[in-house]
C-alpha cells in the first residue's frame, strides 16, 4: 500500500489518537498508542485541518491561504507529516 | 543538567498474574495482594503523574486483570487526562470487563502474545489454556474496534515462528507489532541458556521484519526490539535514566525502571509517604545515573554517549558486577567479553526446563 495521500483523499485520526494540551510543558502533543509527539506550529496547523472530511487538497489549499505560501511547497511539507505519521498507523484515510 | 518531566509512567498495580512466563519483568521477588496500594492510592498516583507532566500511562502488572478495580483505576487516570494503555495477556477480562473498560475511556490495549499455537504459548507461558482464552478476547477487542498492539515476546523457541506471529497480528486487527527480544534481568537471567536466540535467529528476525514493514506498509507498524547481546551497541535504557519514564511498584515503591531493584544499593521512595515530584526531582534513585556526569571511561570519551547514556544499569551490573561501568554489551566495553562468552555458552541451548515465575513458598 502506498502511504501518500490522494488530493482526494480525507485523512482523520483512527480512534486512540487524539490531539491534546501539555499543560506542564505548553503547546499540543498528539496522543497515540505508546506514544506523544509533541507538536511543533505547522503540526499543529496541519492536524487542526484533518478532521475526515476535508480533503488533503482542501487542507493544503487552506494552509497555504493562511500563511500565504505556494500551494506546491506546502503540499510537499504536508504529504510528508501526514505520510509518516501513516506509517505508524497515527492517520487513517476516506477515499 | 536540567531535568525534564516524564512523559510515560508504567503503573505495576500487581504482581499477581496467572501465566508464569520466565522471563517475566517482574522481580523475583513477588508481593502479594496484601502489599498492594488501593484503589484511592493508586488515583491519587495518577493525579500526581499528570500534575508532573505525565501524558502515558500504562496499566500494568502481573496481569492488571488480576485487580477488580481495573475500570474504576482507568476512568481515574482517564478524569487526569492520561491516555491509558492497558498491558494485558487477556487473562482475566471478558467481554463485560471490556465494556466497562470502554466506558471508563480506554485508549489503547497492548496484549502480549507467548506463542502463536496452544501448545507452544500454555508451555511457555505455564498456563494450560491461556492461549484459547487469548484469541478469544482478542476476537472480541477486534469486534469493539479498541486500538490494539501485540506485544510478541520472542526467544529461542518462538523466533522461528515469526512469521505467523506477524500473521497473527494482521489478523487480530493490531495496528502494531512489538517484536520484543527478551531482555536478560531477573527471571530471564535464570533461563537464559533456555531462552537466547541463536545468531541465525537473530539474522533471520531482522530479515523478515524489514520485509514484513515493506509489505505491511499502512497496515501493520512495526518496533523491534533486537536482542542485545548480538548488538554492537547497548540500548538507551529507558530513553536515558530519570528522564522520559518511571514506574510505580505495586507497594508504591517509585522505580526509574521495572529491573531497578536488582541494584542493591539503591535506595527508593514511596509514593505511599512522599510526592511524586520531589521523588522524581530530588529522589537519591532517579539522580544516581541521570544525565551524563556520572558516566564511566569509555562512555565518557565517546560520541554515543547522548544517544545511549552507556546502556542498562542494571545489565552492567549483572554483567560487569558494577551497575555504574559501561553497559557490556557495548563492543567498547572492557567487560564485552562476558557477553561473548554467554553467546558461546548459550549457542548449545539447554534442554533442561524453565525456571517458572512464581511467587516464593
Amino acid at each position: 500500500m502506498k502511504l501518500a495521500l490522494a488530493p482526494s483523499d480525507r485523512p482523520f485520526l483512527p480512534r486512540g489518537v487524539r490531539l491534546a494540551a501539555d499543560k506542564v510543558r505548553g503547546g499540543t502533543v498528539l496522543l497515540c498508542p505508546e506514544k506523544a509527539i509533541a507538536l511543533d506550529a505547522i503540526g499543529e496547523a496541519i492536524l487542526s485541518r484533518v478532521d475526515g472530511s476535508t480533503s488533503f487538497k482542501e487542507i493544503v489549499a487552506g494552509l497555504a491561504a493562511a500563511y500565504d505560501a505556494p500551494a506546491e511547497q506546502i503540499a510537499g511539507d504536508v504529504q510528508r507529516f501526514l505520510a509518516g505519521l501513516r506509517a505508524r498507523m497515527y492517520l487513517a484515510v476516506r477515499p | 543538567m536540567t531535568v525534564p518531566p516524564p512523559i510515560a509512567m508504567l503503573a505495576e498495580l500487581t504482581h499477581r498474574c496467572p501465566l508464569a512466563c520466565p522471563y517475566c519483568s517482574n522481580p523475583q521477588d513477588l508481593l502479594g495482594r496484601e502489599a498492594e496500594m488501593t484503589t484511592g492510592e493508586w488515583a491519587d498516583a495518577f493525579r500526581q503523574a499528570a500534575e508532573l507532566g505525565v501524558l502515558q500511562l500504562h496499566l500494568s502488572g502481573g496481569e492488571p486483570a488480576a485487580r477488580p478495580d481495573l475500570a474504576e483505576l482507568t476512568a481515574a487516570a482517564q478524569g487526569c487526562g492520561l491516555y491509558t494503555n492497558l498491558i494485558t495477556s487477556g487473562i482475566g477480562l471478558t467481554p463485560r470487563r471490556l465494556d466497562a473498560l470502554e466506558a471508563a475511556g480506554l485508549d489503547h490495549i497492548q496484549l502480549s502474545l507467548q506463542g502463536t499455537s496452544a501448545g507452544l504459548a500454555d508451555w511457555i507461558g505455564g498456563y494450560k489454556g491461556g492461549f484459547d482464552r487469548k484469541v478469544k478476547i482478542a476476537a472480541e477487542i477486534k469486534a469493539r474496534g479498541i486500538p490494539l498492539t501485540l506485544n510478541a515476546v520472542m526467544h529461542r523457541h518462538n523466533l522461528d515462528d515469526l512469521e505467523c506471529t506477524i500473521e497473527m497480528a494482521v489478523e487480530m486487527g493490531a495496528r502494531r507489532l512489538e517484536v520484543a527480544c527478551v531482555q536478560f534481568h531477573g527471571w530471564a537471567s535464570r533461563n537464559r541458556a533456555q531462552l537466547l536466540p541463536t545468531h541465525a535467529q537473530t539474522e533471520a528476525a531482522k530479515r523478515i521484519v524489514a520485509e514484513a514493514e515493506q509489505r505491511l506498509r499502512g497496515v501493520l507498524a512495526f518496533d523491534f526490539v533486537p536482542p542485545d547481546y548480538y548488538a554492537d551497541y547497548p540500548k538507551a535504557c529507558m530513553g536515558g535514566w530519570g528522564t522520559a519514564g518511571l514506574n510505580i511498584a505495586p507497594d508504591g515503591t517509585v522505580l526509574p525502571c521495572h529491573a531497578a531493584q536488582t541494584i542493591p544499593h539503591l535506595d527508593f521512595d514511596n509514593v505511599r509517604s512522599k510526592p511524586l515530584a520531589t521523588i522524581w526531582y530530588e529522589g537519591a534513585a532517579f539522580n544516581a545515573y541521570r544525565g551524563t556526569g556520572w558516566l564511566p571511561q569509555p562512555c565518557r570519551s565517546c560520541d554515543r554517549k547522548e544517544s545511549d547514556f552507556g546502556g542498562c544499569r542494571c545489565q552492567a551490573l549483572a554483567l560487569a558486577g558494577d551497575a555504574s561501568a559501561a553497559d557490556p554489551v557495548c563492543r567498547k566495553s572492557p567487560r564485552h567479553q562476558a557477553v561473548l562468552d554467554l553467546l558461546e555458552a548459550g549457542s548449545t541451548g539447554d534442554s533442561g526446563g524453565f525456571v517458572y515465575r512464581r511467587a516464593a513458598g
